[in-house]
């Protein structure tokens, strides 16, 4: 683990983009806490004003601060992302883990099955499901999770399919250990370099998700998300641009961050690949 | 002859899939809250007629499972329902659009495959070199960059403040053109989304075509054309491009749905006429049986290019070919 960590922190760029992400996370967590203003506080007399030193990101069409707002949206944005890719991770584990290990229909019918989730386009079944639904965070979440667990589902069995033919399971099966200690202390604990990795960008496309569907207007309209702020002050952007420039930038930033966390632990567990870069 | 049986194979496939789409509209349809029938005609104030007519073309009085006998006909004989915000049958509206989505998409194809393979090249045969690294840097930051933040800061920057380009539509409404004027005027309007919407995908080509290029670089058959006396233009464009062309077809296909998604936040922050701002007018005015048929005609479009970009490889890669 240790070399890992070296590996990783050898490229710049990777370090670059896990402090921009434990920066942003930080602000998540304390959120309120950091914020000047009420992040939903009105203020007609404060409208559109431009950054300063009250309001640092300026005040959006309807006075209201950005950069409270921004706070409050990255929170939202990272809940969203993280959320949804641990879930959809989950899911893809348990359902690849059962169909790689036990194999046979069982694995036939589980891959039928992922493959018809990954028919669809997802950015347009989660159009479909929260407009039919109601947009809430909640269902942002189970949208875009139910959507993207297939990936993830696959990736796993691949991995079970080939540790699971290796000796030292072998040996511990003739150990007597039963299924799920094979699964879940053999083999699955080898078989997580390459899950990590996709669930990392997982929630980068989370977020990309979150943000391109506020910005059709499927936001929820009670949380302040880095998308909401933008779809709501789209119609202003000619004379409050920095409502909607911040935050985009944020987005951008917590995209791009969790682009480069995934990209630097792919090359700690496919050094390889490393060379090809 | 085996491409045919291959061809043939594929389609055999291609049926199942869209009848699963079909099914899951379906089970949309009926589990979303609400009338199944303002999902097919949409809310508002229908004539009674209206919805007699229709609760009678899709069976919604009789049981569930003909009610889906008679909804996978409809959606065959291309009846997707009607729009009450149109006033008009959605697959008409929806034909009616494609044409603007398809030059917005098709341009962007173009220049983000050839921009995308040109700098792939460059920066793949000079590795780590200064313009290798700046190429990769923007690159990351093209793929990271929500396509519709980057529509919208060129929309402001070289539309609103300086003026360069129109910011909505595709031709000038109030001062029509015709003939090799529509064309400069259409053309000019395509700039700018064209840009926003190409960002994503050149750098997903530039990308691939790099690697792709360093690995190719260093095969035998590159050390045996040098060897041979072969000028190293002709070695990089005769022997090594062609290798790095097909992963390109294999990326793009993979990532139709991001592309496809892309476009509709492209256009909907242009106001570009074609499928995606039906679509964001169609959540707007929460016209359902709309959204429905965008979502049935763009699953089916999704899965028809991949099968042909399947026989597109298929074609094109002897090693695949003969296999």
């Amino acid at each position: 683990m240790d070399s890992h960590w070296r590996l990783y922190f050898h490229n710049w760029v990777s370090v670059l983009g896990l402090a921009i992400l434990v920066l942003l996370a930080l602000v998540a967590t304390l959120g309120p806490a950091l914020a000047p203003f009420d992040p939903q506080d009105i203020g007609i007399a404060y409208r559109a004003l431009p950054p300063g030193m009250v309001n640092w990101m300026g005040t959006d069409e309807l006075g209201r601060d950005v950069f409270s707002r921004s706070i409050s949206g990255v929170r939202v944005s990272l809940l969203v992302g993280v959320v949804a890719a641990a879930a959809s991770t989950l899911v893809g584990i348990v359902v690849g883990s059962l169909a790689g290990y036990f194999g046979g229909v069982f694995d036939h019918i589980l891959m039928r099955i992922t493959e018809v989730f990954q028919v669809i386009p997802q950015f347009f079944l989660a159009v479909v499901l929260v407009a039919l639904f109601s947009a809430s965070v909640f269902n942002i979440i189970v949208a875009i999770a139910i959507l993207t667990w297939p990936v993830i589902a696959r990736l796993t069995r691949s991995e079970f399919l080939s540790l699971k033919t290796r000796q030292y399971v072998d040996a511990a099966r003739l150990s007597g250990a039963s299924d799920a200690r094979v699964i879940f202390r053999e083999i699955l604990p080898n078989a997580m370099g390459p899950v990590i990795v996709s669930g990392t960008l997982l929630v980068g496309r989370a977020m990309l998700t979150e943000a391109g569907l506020s910005f059709l207007g499927l936001g929820d309209p009670s949380r302040v998300s880095l998308g909401v702020m933008l779809y709501q002050s789209r119609p202003f952007i000619q004379f409050a641009w920095w409502a909607a420039l911040f935050p985009g930038l944020l987005i951008f930033l917590a995209v791009l961050s969790t682009n480069l966390v995934g990209d630097g632990l792919n090359d700690v567990i496919n050094p390889q690949m490393v060379e090809e870069r | 002859m085996h491409l045919r049986r291959y061809v043939m194979g594929r389609l055999l496939q291609a049926v199942p899939l869209i009848f699963v789409v079909m099914t899951v509209n379906f089970i949309l349809i009926q589990s979303a809250p609400g009338d199944p029938i303002h999902l097919l005609i949409g809310e508002g104030s229908a004539s009674e007629e209206l919805i007699e007519l229709t609760r009678a073309e899709f069976g919604l009085d009789k049981p569930l499972h003909v009610q889906f006998v008679s909804y996978v006909k409809n959606v065959l004989q291309l009846n997707l329902g009607y729009s009450l915000r149109y006033r008009q049958d959605v697959f008409d509206l929806i034909l009616s659009r494609i044409p603007a989505s398809l030059l917005l998409m098709g341009t962007a194809f173009v220049v983000s495959s050839v921009a995308g393979i040109l700098l792939g090249l460059y920066a793949g045969t000079r590795k780590d070199s200064l313009a290798d690294r700046a190429a990769v840097v923007l690159s990351i930051l093209g793929y990271s960059m929500p396509v519709f933040f980057l529509g919208l800061l060129l929309l402001t920057v070289f539309s609103l403040n300086l003026g360069w380009f129109p910011a909505q539509g595709m031709y000038n409404i109030r001062n029509p053109q015709e003939g090799w004027g529509l064309v400069k005027d259409v053309a000019h309007h395509l700039v700018l989304p064209v840009i926003t919407y190409s960002a994503f995908q050149l750098a997903l080509i530039f990308r691939v075509t790099r690697v792709k290029m360093q690995q190719v670089m260093k095969e035998d058959y590159i050390t045996t054309a040098r060897a041979k006396g072969v000028g190293e233009g002709r070695v990089v464009f005769r022997h090594a491009v062609p290798n790095t062309l097909l992963p390109i077809v294999t990326i793009l296909g993979l990532n139709l749905e991001w592309l496809l998604a892309g476009s509709v936040l492209t256009e909907t922050v242009f106001a570009w006429p074609g499928l995606g701002r039906l679509m964001f007018d169609a959540v707007s005015a929460r016209d359902f049986p709309l959204l429905m048929g965008l979502f049935i005609v763009i699953s089916s479009f999704v899965i028809i290019v991949n099968l042909c970009t399947d026989v597109i490889y298929r074609a094109i890669d002897p090693r695949v070919r003969f296999a």
